[in-house]
Formats: structure tokens, C-alpha cells, sequence
């Protein structure tokens, strides 16, 4: 297959849930005729018609509320949230049915929000959050963002099929990265994979800021610096076996993300390696995110985010110990 | 060319049937088509709530129950609503729907372990097509209407009838709920059940505008009736129902009643409204109009208002005893036990210490 985009990978892997299974419906904001803003839909709604693929008023907390009422119904509901920023009006809708649908009633609720996150675009307030903290803070939903487009092709697939409640982020600053997927390859929730393989320190990190780290793996490599890293895939559940046997080479482990770091998702990670890490640690865990300010104006945006050099900082400061 | 302005549509066979001021007129009344068996069963239905209601309150206070909503005078919307529906159709209630809940079948005794504390919702909605009660005001009303396009998109005559009360008309998720179901014609009757007071707040305070006025705006019809006239529910239900099945959309009922009670077992009603609201309120008690009504017509004697009577306090007694006797379930099982059909290791794991620390105490 020729390299696709991972706007693409996400379009394809739509287009086969579509195709290979009646229930799956996709809705959303602009998702119908214009395709989504970021063109993720494009084409979908023409194959599969207004029934399937359709869209909606302008209103986040009933795009998510009727999936409830669709999934009793019998169908299995894809909604897009339009922006990172613009879920919110839809978080009670989530938290208090979503997630605790199932345990409320017995009934499974297998629907598959996706939302593209994260900054690195230019744009103007409220497109550029990380919210993925709040999600996997809630018991009853899985989260998950893939890095990759052969990562988003095969998790897309995994999350519809899952039976319970997956928030899909999808890194919208990689949108056009490219690569040659496998739609046979399979990548079930909850599974984290090495990105680079390293010895000197373990860098996890999870959608934008994989290539962020990968990145700065190989301007590391040039000092002789090894960094492995770990891209997670799967935020909850989350795949600490995989941590572990890093830190087991590593003894040194950073964690990126451009959420701010206080209450952020990386102080869970660094909390668990402690809890079942103690001994392996040889330096303080290392956290990386954006700033404990609101996102900031586009023009400040790279100053606010992760990058290379505050990854090899990092480094630096953990390699310095032991 | 000047934007085209939607109205309502004309299509409205439920409005005929009632007096400008919301009363279901003799005729509609005389042509309902139901049966002396069926009346009455009206009548015991809504004795049996009623019984139901208090016998609960009564076990809160004995401590059987953690905390009791009592739904004491909205007796005939419950009971004229489900008598309204097919059993296919899907309720989507709030939380003080237990009346209707028992008029779908549900056992009374498995529903007040939620009130027992032992569960969140102890039925499953599918086996009774009535969905759980739900806390969280308004939360449920998108619920039923993507329930209904549903129903749309599988071209199945199903309806939904999505209720809640007059507070709920002033949350967000009402608006876009209502919203979505013009859209998409959903066939939804949105019952509101107006019983003039959300916890202390009094309806005045709620909202400056006509509820059932609202509809137009969404496209659709919308009516203001007598909620405390059995007959008047289920023939607006009925008729409402009827039109969704045949593609005609959405429609709004407000049902105007009166919360006579508290607004839960918690509440003090004395701190915010007089005693005269409710004596003016327990004239229009649904129950002894419609008792007049039945004997009136010579459907209801001494004899079967005895039966009734005897019938509703053994159902009761068996309630009492069998909640008495509920067992709930083990720990582990009512905690992490429904949370997902496909829980990762470190869930399990988490389930297993807790279980067995209770073990080794």
C-alpha cells in the first residue's frame, strides 16, 4: 500500500467499520457533506448515505447524549467532537452516562468518541487542548491516541469493536504524517509500544509528542545520549508492564506531554513508577508539558509546548545522577 | 426572497381533544374506546402507586430505605401514560418515575434497591423498555430522543416518550434534546411532568414563558393539560404516540400537577410553601376524581373499591417482605463488577487485592 496520511488511516479505518458492520453510525459537527473540518469524514456520508453518516445540530452534550439512547436502540455510535476545546459542554453527558452507563444498568455502551487534540496548528483559543486527564481520571472509559497512522488505522478499528466506552484522540498536529499501514495488523487497547529502542533513558510519551521524542532520540544520539522511546497508545488502561521492563534497562524514565503538568496524565505515570518502580529508579522521574498557564496565543504556542531541547534537558539532569 | 420562517405544523390531533384550558373535552372522553375492565384498572393501578409511595416513605423512616422521592399526586400521569404506550415503546424517565416503573412491571421491591443503596439501577431497561431513573436533571431527554431517531433509522413504529419535570425545561440538555428531535422528526412525546416546584424553587422562579409554547419554536406542536385527570393523560399520550408512529414527529405534552409531598425524604417543604398551596392541590387529588368519575358512570361499587383496596395492601405486604429479605450483592461484585464487559488486568488486579483484604479482615 502506498504511504497514507494519518488523516487518511483514520478515514479508511471509518470507511471499514462502515462497511463491515450495519450498526456503526458516525455524526457529528460538519462530519456529513462537508467531510469534518479536517476532512476525516470526507467521502463517507456519499458510501454510506444520510442514515449512517450524518450531521448534526451544533451541540456537543446531545451529540454524545443520544448516543445512549442509539446504543439501546442497537446501533454503535462514532460521534467526532469538532475541537479538543468544544468538549466540554459534552463532559456530563460523558462522565455521568457514558462512563457509568454500564454500571448503572448491566447494558455496555460501545461508542467511540473521537476528538482530535492537542496544539502545534496556529489556531486560535480553545482549538489546541490536551483534556485527556479528565477522561482517564473517570472509571468506566477507556482512552486512547495514537502517534502513528498505522496506530490510529488499527486502534480506530480495536475501539469501535470495543464493547466498552474508548475517548480516541487523535493527535490533529499529525494529521499528515505519512507512513505504509497494514490493515491486517492488529493493536488492541491497553498496549504501549517502543517507538526507538534505547538504553539511557526512557522517554513515554503519547500521540503529538512521540515524534517530538523521537526526535529528540536522534539529536541525543549525536552526543551519545540513548533514549528509548515508549509510545503509549493506551492512556486507560495503561500498560505499565511495558514501562517497567524499560526501566529495567533505563533506570531513568521522562514523561512528555503537552497537557500542563500539574494534575496532568504524566503525574499518574511517574506515580506508578514509583508505587512498582521504586528499585529501579536510579534519578527523579522527569516531567514535560505545557505550562500551568491556560494555552497560550498561537505565536507563543512553541514556547509553551514540549520540544527537543526541553527533552534532552531532561535527560541530561536524569543521566547526571548514579 | 425574505428566510423562511418555520411554524409549527398544522398537523395536531391532539389539541381537539381538549378545552382551551386543557381540559379533555366529554367528548373525547366518551369516545376513548376503553373498557369498564380497563377503567378500573386505571383506578387500581393508581391506588397501588399511591400505596406504594407511602408504604416506601414508611420504610425510610424505619431505616429500610436510605433516602425515598415521593411522587404522591402525579398518580395519574404515571398510570394514564403507560396505559397510553405499547410495551415496545421506550420510557426514558427522571428519577421520580418509580410509579411508571412498577406500571411496566418492574417488581417494586427489586426497584427500591436503589433507594436501599445495593444498586444504581437493579433492572435491565431492555427487558421492560424503561430506561433507568436518572439523577441528573435533563440528562436523560437526549437520551430518548437519539433512542428515537433510532427508531427512524431502523424504520421500526416505536416510540419514545422522554419525561421530566418543570426544572429540567430550564437546563441545556432539554433545549438541544428538544432541538434534536425537531430535526431529525424524531418520534419522541416529551412529557412534562409540571408539578410546580424543582426541590424549593417555585415554577415562577423557574422560567418567565409558557413551557408548552416552547415547542413551537423547535417545530413542533406543544399543549398545556390537566395532569391530574388520568383520562386526559392517556388520551393526549395516546394520540400524541399515535402520530409519531405514523412519521408525524416530535410532540410536547405539559402535564400541570402538584408535588404534594417533599421533594425527597431530606426536604422540609414547610421552610418555602403554605399549607393552603396543598389544600388547594389535594382538591384536585387524582385519585378521588377519578373514583367519583368511575362511580358516577356505575363502574365502581363498594364491593370493588373493597377488592382494590385488599388486592393493592397484599401486593404491598409482599413488598415489604421481600425487600425485608433482599440480599445484596458481595462487595467486590457491586463494586467493580459492571463497570466494563472488558476490564484490563490492572482492574482485575485492583478488584482482586480489594477482595481479598476483606478476606484476611
Amino acid at each position: 500500500m502506498e504511504p497514507v496520511t494519518m488523516a487518511k488511516a483514520i478515514n479508511l479505518s471509518l470507511r471499514d467499520a462502515l462497511a463491515n458492520d450495519d450498526s456503526v453510525l458516525i455524526f457529528g459537527e460538519d462530519v456529513g457533506t462537508l467531510g469534518g473540518v479536517f476532512r476525516i469524514t470526507d467521502g463517507l456520508q456519499k458510501t454510506f448515505g444520510p442514515e449512517r453518516v450524518f450531521d448534526t445540530p451544533l451541540a456537543e452534550s446531545a451529540i454524545i447524549g443520544i448516543c445512549i439512547g442509539l446504543v439501546l436502540r442497537g446501533f454503535k455510535p462514532v460521534p467526532e467532537i469538532q475541537f479538543d476545546g468544544f468538549i466540554y459542554p459534552a463532559f456530563d453527558q460523558i462522565v455521568s452516562h457514558v462512563a457509568k452507563y454500564r454500571n448503572r444498568t448491566g447494558v455496555s455502551m460501545p461508542i467511540t468518541i473521537r476528538v482530535p487534540f492537542g496544539g502545534h496548528i496556529g489556531a486560535v483559543e480553545h482549538h489546541s487542548e490536551s483534556p485527556e486527564a479528565y477522561f482517564a481520571h473517570t472509571a468506566g472509559l477507556k482512552v486512547v491516541a495514537p502517534a502513528t497512522p498505522g496506530d490510529a488505522y488499527a486502534l480506530l478499528q480495536s475501539a469501535i469493536a470495543d464493547p466498552d466506552p474508548v475517548i480516541f484522540f487523535e493527535p490533529k498536529a499529525r494529521y499528515y504524517l505519512k507512513e505504509e499501514i497494514d490493515t491486517a495488523r492488529e493493536v488492541p487497547i491497553g498496549r504501549a509500544r517502543i517507538a526507538r529502542e534505547g538504553t539511557g533513558v526512557t522517554v513515554v510519551a503519547y500521540g503529538p509528542t512521540v515524534s517530538i521524542a523521537l526526535d529528540a532520540a536522534k539529536a541525543a544520539e549525536k552526543e551519545n545520549i540513548s533514549l528509548e522511546i515508549i509510545d503509549l497508545r493506551s492512556l486507560s488502561p495503561l500498560d505499565m508492564p511495558t514501562i517497567l521492563e524499560s526501566l529495567r534497562k533505563t533506570h531513568r524514565a521522562i514523561v512528555v506531554h503537552e497537557a500542563p503538568v500539574f494534575g496532568g496524565f504524566g503525574g499518574e505515570i511517574a506515580a506508578r513508577i514509583a508505587d512498582d518502580g521504586f528499585d529501579l529508579l536510579e534519578a527523579p522521574i522527569e516531567r514535560i508539558g505545557g505550562m500551568d498557564a491556560p494555552y497560550p496565543p498561537a505565536r507563543y504556542e512553541k514556547l509553551y509546548l514540549p520540544d527537543v531541547d526541553r527533552i534532552l534537558e531532561a535527560a541530561d539532569v536524569a543521566l547526571a545522577y548514579g | 426572497m425574505a428566510d423562511v420562517v418555520q411554524v409549527a405544523p398544522a398537523d395536531d390531533p391532539v389539541r381537539p381533544l381538549f378545552s382551551p384550558a386543557g381540559e379533555l373535552t366529554a367528548e373525547a372522553r366518551a369516545t376513548l374506546g376503553l373498557s369498564p375492565d380497563a377503567l378500573r384498572d386505571l383506578y387500581h393501578k393508581m391506588v397501588w402507586i399511591r400505596r406504594t409511595d407511602q408504604e416506601a416513605l414508611n420504610l425510610q423512616r424505619q431505616g429500610e430505605l436510605g433516602l425515598w422521592g415521593p411522587y404522591q399526586g402525579q398518580e395519574a400521569i404515571h398510570v394514564g401514560t403507560v396505559a397510553a404506550l405499547r410495551e415496545t415503546d421506550w420510557i426514558f424517565p427522571s428519577y421520580r418515575e418509580f410509579g411508571m416503573g412498577m406500571c411496566r412491571g418492574i417488581d417494586p421491591a427489586e426497584m427500591l434497591k436503589l433507594f436501599r443503596g445495593v444498586s444504581h439501577g437493579p433492572w435491565d431497561p431492555r427487558t421492560y423498555h424503561f430506561a433507568p431513573l436518572v439523577i441528573p436533571v435533563a440528562s436523560q431527554v437526549p437520551h430518548g430522543v437519539g433512542f428515537a431517531m433510532g427508531s427512524r433509522f431502523k424504520h421500526s413504529d416505536d416510540v419514545v416518550l422522554s419525561t421530566f419535570g418543570d426544572g429540567a425545561t430550564s437546563k441545556g440538555d432539554w433545549h438541544e434534546a428538544m432541538n434534536f428531535a425537531g430535526v431529525f422528526q424524531a418520534p419522541v412525546i416529551f412529557l412534562c411532568q409540571n408539578n410546580h416546584w424543582a426541590i424549593s424553587v417555585p415554577l415562577a422562579k423557574q422560567t418567565a414563558g409558557s413551557i408548552a409554547e416552547r415547542a413551537q419554536g423547535y417545530g413542533f406542536p406543544g399543549i398545556r393539560i390537566d395532569g391530574n385527570d388520568v383520562l386526559g393523560i392517556f388520551a393526549a399520550i395516546r394520540t400524541a404516540a399515535e402520530r409519531a408512529r405514523r412519521g408525524g414527529g416530535p410532540y410536547l405534552i405539559e402535564a400541570m400537577t402538584y408535588r404534594m409531598g417533599p421533594h425527597t425524604t431530606s426536604d422540609d417543604p414547610t421552610r418555602y410553601r403554605t399549607n393552603v398551596e396543598l389544600e388547594r392541590w389535594s382538591a384536585k387529588d387524582p385519585i378521588p376524581r377519578f373514583r367519583q368519575w368511575l362511580e358516577g358512570q356505575g363502574l365502581l361499587d363498594e364491593a370493588a373499591l373493597a377488592a382494590i383496596n385488599r388486592e393493592v395492601e397484599a401486593k404491598v405486604e409482599t413488598m415489604r417482605n421481600r425487600l425485608r429479605a433482599t440480599t445484596a450483592p458481595a462487595p467486590g461484585e457491586a463494586i467493580f463488577g459492571r463497570v466494563y464487559q472488558h476490564p484490563s488486568d490492572s482492574f482485575l488486579e485492583e478488584r482482586e487485592e480489594f477482595e481479598s483484604s476483606l478476606e484476611s479482615n
